[in-house]
């Protein structure tokens, strides 16, 4: 099964609509904004040339793109959107609809900077600013991994009836022209399998009502029952990750662990920086520093003890956000402390140091990253090439 | 229930045992007078509870466990078979 790949060369957006194409989404409801226009253009170019048989609905807003979105996964199709930015924003109000109806729609991210003042270049604000609207959330290091993650994520959802955003970096990822590896469309069939919603509203013989409304007396119940649906993900995650390594010999987990074993200092960070990231890695590992890398994919949910235990002997940590928390820490700062100091019960007690880069397509060179090494430990909120 | 055993999603199966009861709402009742009634159905059409249908004689017959009393019905009725009175 697996001899029949195909090395193409495409952009992350184009990636993502390769996968989007072999999964033959029943309904895909779009609205266009930078960076993730690439995505559903060259995915409304497989509408137009026949090569799927999606219903592909431009509706006017982001709002009305997630609003159909949930109608036709009510129905009982299978459905993919892209968005990004402000887009997402316009969309926060239908999130948390989605994944509370646990409705499994599919979304494309290119993360990209938030207004004001307008920046349409890539960061990762928008993706945290919705990151309690209880979808599933897995960050991309390239065009490969939007791939992949997609099949993933799609399976993932539907599994878990949870909804599931894939995020690759805005321009970075999504514009930018790489080799990757794609599968046969029979094996990804085989993989993602024939989608049997849960619950149809077009089942005339088993009538059911759809986002009823919930008083006092139950909305706490359905709430604790989707907590606990979206803890499991990091469970439900590690079969459909075997059986992905099975069919594509690329070998994922929640997170990457790269080079952390005996490694006393560590990088933690999320998306296409983790390419860079390694690279320094590598070169300082080759003057023998025990230094490593957390590249973090799951982020919702937040693999705690997992990333605990991983980093359980790392004397120093830096992690690097892509976005802030206004008046607090970085959304992925706070997490790694939260892990750190809920599981971490071996070795000694870890510096974590906090450091922000890349806002609004900031660029980022390796010896940056380098120099994150060098000063790591030394306390303090650390802006990373900011003049 | 509790939080286990809840409906995931909220999607909740149609059991019209299980509905709420909306002529508990009702303050003002409408009252068919068979006689004159017609068996026209208009009323049937406007109801907004669909709370009226045929009885054996095919006239207007309203069901008190969904009526709300809004009055329509009484208004709509060509015959002026329908009245409202105090809910009792």
């Amino acid at each position: 099964m697996t001899d029949k790949k195909k090395n193409l060369a495409l952009t992350g957006g184009a990636a993502a609509a390769e996968a989007l194409k072999q999964i033959n989404p029943d309904v895909m409801p779009v609205y266009p904004i930078t960076p993730q226009t690439p995505i559903i253009e060259t995915f409304a170019k497989f509408v137009a040339d026949g090569e799927v048989s999606t219903e592909m609905i431009e509706v006017e807003s982001e709002h009305s793109a997630m609003s159909a979105a949930a109608g036709a996964a009510a129905a009982g199709a299978r459905v993919a959107t892209a968005s990004s930015s402000q887009g997402i924003m316009l969309m926060a109000e239908m999130l948390p609809i989605a994944s509370g109806m646990r409705l499994p729609i599919l979304m494309l991210v290119s993360a990209r900077a938030i207004s004001a003042p307008i920046n349409i270049h890539g960061d990762h604000q928008d993706v945290m600013f919705v990151r309690d609207a209880g979808w599933i959330q897995i960050f991309s290091e390239n065009a490969q991994e939007v791939y992949d993650n997609t099949l993933i994520a799609l399976k993932l959802a539907e599994k878990t009836r949870i909804p599931a955003m894939v995020i690759m970096d805005g321009f970075t990822t999504s514009h930018s022209v790489e080799n990757l590896e794609i599968l046969e469309t029979s094996v990804v069939k085989k993989f993602i399998g024939e989608y049997q919603a849960k619950n149809s509203l077009l089942d005339f013989e088993n009538p059911k009502t759809f986002g009823p409304v919930s008083l006092p007396n139950s909305y706490f119940e359905f709430k604790r029952q989707q907590i606990e649906a979206m803890n499991g993900v990091t469970e439900d995650i590690g079969e459909i990750l075997d059986g992905f390594g099975k069919i594509s010999g690329r070998n994922y987990n929640i997170f990457e662990n790269y080079q952390l074993d005996g490694a006393e200092k560590a990088i933690v960070v999320a998306g296409s920086t983790a390419g860079t990231a390694k690279t320094v890695v590598d070169a300082l590992r080759e003057k023998g520093e025990k230094v490593g890398l957390l590249k973090i994919k799951l982020f919702r949910p937040f693999p705690y003890k997992q990333i605990a235990s991983v980093l359980a002997n790392v004397k120093k940590i830096a992690v690097l956000d892509r976005s802030i928390s206004m008046g607090s820490m970085s959304p992925l700062y706070s997490e790694i402390v939260g892990s750190l100091s809920m599981f971490k019960s071996t070795g000694e007690k870890c510096e974590a140091q906090m450091c922000v880069y890349g806002l609004g397509g900031r660029e980022i060179f390796a010896k940056d990253i380098q120099e994150v090494f060098e000063k790591m430990g030394e306390g303090g909120v650390k802006y990373i090439g900011l003049k | 229930m509790n939080w286990q055993s809840i409906e995931e999603g909220a999607v909740i199966k149609h059991d019209i045992k299980k509905s709420p009861k909306t002529g508990d709402w009702r303050y003002m009742k409408p009252k068919v007078d068979k006689k004159t009634c017609i068996g026209c159905g208009q009323c049937f059409e406007l109801c907004p509870e669909a709370a009226i249908d045929y009885d054996g004689e095919r006239k207007a017959d309203i069901d008190y466990n969904i009526c709300k009393g809004c009055g329509v019905c009484a208004t709509v009725c060509p015959q002026k078979a329908i009245k409202m009175e105090k809910n009792s």
